[in-house]
């Protein structure tokens, strides 16, 4: 009896090792530390919202996901600006500028690379009627905004119809304190 | 006998247990299409207004029936990216990868290298872990070193009627209607969310952020 239970925990012990050391193949830090090696490359880069939906072709937008911000102006500037004015005709127009007084090259050369700069002295929001892209708030109408800057014209009169989606506001309220974003539904 | 019969029936379980976690580590990566898809990037003042709350999300339009078994992906960094001297270029990161049920933070810290090509930066001062929250229960947060985590399914905050959008685009319709209708409306999305002291991020002025996800190869 005694032998026998030996033997039948010496099994079950060898058996467990040899598992452990087959499963163990790909994690070098054993099953108790989460395996932190190796190297990882870009698939997906975000700053500002819509950026790359908007103004990036079609055939390019994995390129420009993999392509870093420093490096994204260069190579995308002039096709953010024959995009926009193609989206947008006034654009075209000599001098044509949108109501932050930036025209087409101007424009796209400042979205083309894509960053969100945020402010840490203060009110951080995409636009609130004041302040200009000091940060992304979850409340902020992001769509109306790039709408307006895109077909609004100089003074956000211009194109009504394709300046604004009419959708202001998010389906669920946010919370006041972190995590800020609300429950799923 | 029968305590042969147990020891048997032990040796068994250590066996399957075993199995199932290596089932673990090589399934839970191979989720292919969307699983590192960044659908959306925040950056605003927190409630506490010395500091800086960060969002990324990831995996959009999940229906409330499909959220409970979304996961984020095993072989996916989320990084965000701060540039503090103004030339889009990372000086510090903050990372975040999914491990066992657990999102672990790394950062913000100096990267070994800028670019696209990036390693998980674990022996960095400021690092942190928090459950995943599961579907359907109360918002799990971890707090460390004056930094707050948050990782699991939440609402998907943007809204657009996406959907009137592209049939403009399409050319078959020529303006938005009011109201509009939010394509995004009853959909989640998984969050990752982090609240940090501004002095760890630069402190004042201006800085660019971004947010990237990477593959491990």
């Amino acid at each position: 009896m005694k032998f026998n239970t030996i033997k039948l925990m010496a099994i079950a012990v060898l058996v467990s090792i040899t598992a452990y050391n087959c499963s163990n193949d790909d994690d070098n830090n054993g099953p108790d530390g989460p395996d932190f090696s190796g190297t990882y490359a870009q698939e997906d880069q975000m700053g500002r919202p819509a950026v790359n939906t908007v103004f990036v072709s079609a055939g390019t937008k994995d390129m420009f996901n993999t392509t870093a911000p420093s490096a994204q102006g260069a190579a995308f500037q002039s096709m953010f600006q024959a995009n926009l004015q193609a989206l947008s005709p006034a654009y075209a127009n000599p001098g044509d500028q949108n109501a932050l007084g930036l025209d087409a090259a101007t424009f796209t050369t400042v979205l083309a690379t894509d960053v969100l700069g945020v402010s840490l002295d203060g009110t951080t929001t995409f636009f609130d009627g004041t302040n200009v892209l000091t940060g992304r708030a979850l409340a902020d109408d992001v769509i109306t905004v790039e709408l307006l800057l895109i077909f609004g014209g100089e003074d956000f009169s211009e194109n009504p119809g394709l300046s604004d989606d009419h959708v202001d506001a998010n389906d669920k309220a946010f919370l006041s304190t972190f995590p800020y974003l609300a429950t799923p539904w | 006998m029968k305590k042969s019969k147990i020891l048997i029936g032990v040796a068994i379980v250590a066996i399957a247990g075993f199995i199932g976690i290596a089932a673990d580590h090589i399934d839970a990566p191979a989720v292919q299409g969307g699983s590192s898809d960044i659908t959306d990037f925040y950056a605003f003042q927190g409630s506490n207004t010395s500091n800086l709350v960060l969002v990324a999300n990831v995996q959009g339009l999940l229906s409330p029936s499909a959220t409970g078994s979304a996961s984020f992906d095993e072989n996916t960094l989320v990084e965000f990216n701060i540039d503090t001297n103004g030339d889009a270029v990372e000086d510090l990161v903050i990372q975040a990868t999914a491990r066992d049920g657990k999102m672990y933070f790394f950062g913000p810290t100096a990267p070994t290298q800028p670019g696209t090509s990036s390693t998980i930066l674990t022996t960095a001062s400021a690092q942190g872990s928090v459950d995943i929250t599961p579907y359907g229960t109360d918002a799990i947060i971890a707090t460390s070193g004056g930094m707050s985590f948050f990782s699991g399914p939440r609402d998907d905050p943007f809204f657009f009627d996406f959907a009137q959008y592209s049939a403009i685009i399409g050319g078959t319709a020529t303006s938005f209607n009011d109201p509009g209708a939010d394509t995004f409306a009853g959909t989640n999305v998984l969050s990752i969310v982090v609240e940090v002291p501004k002095s760890m991020v630069g402190g004042s002025g201006t800085i660019n952020t971004w947010v990237e996800s990477k593959r491990k190869q």
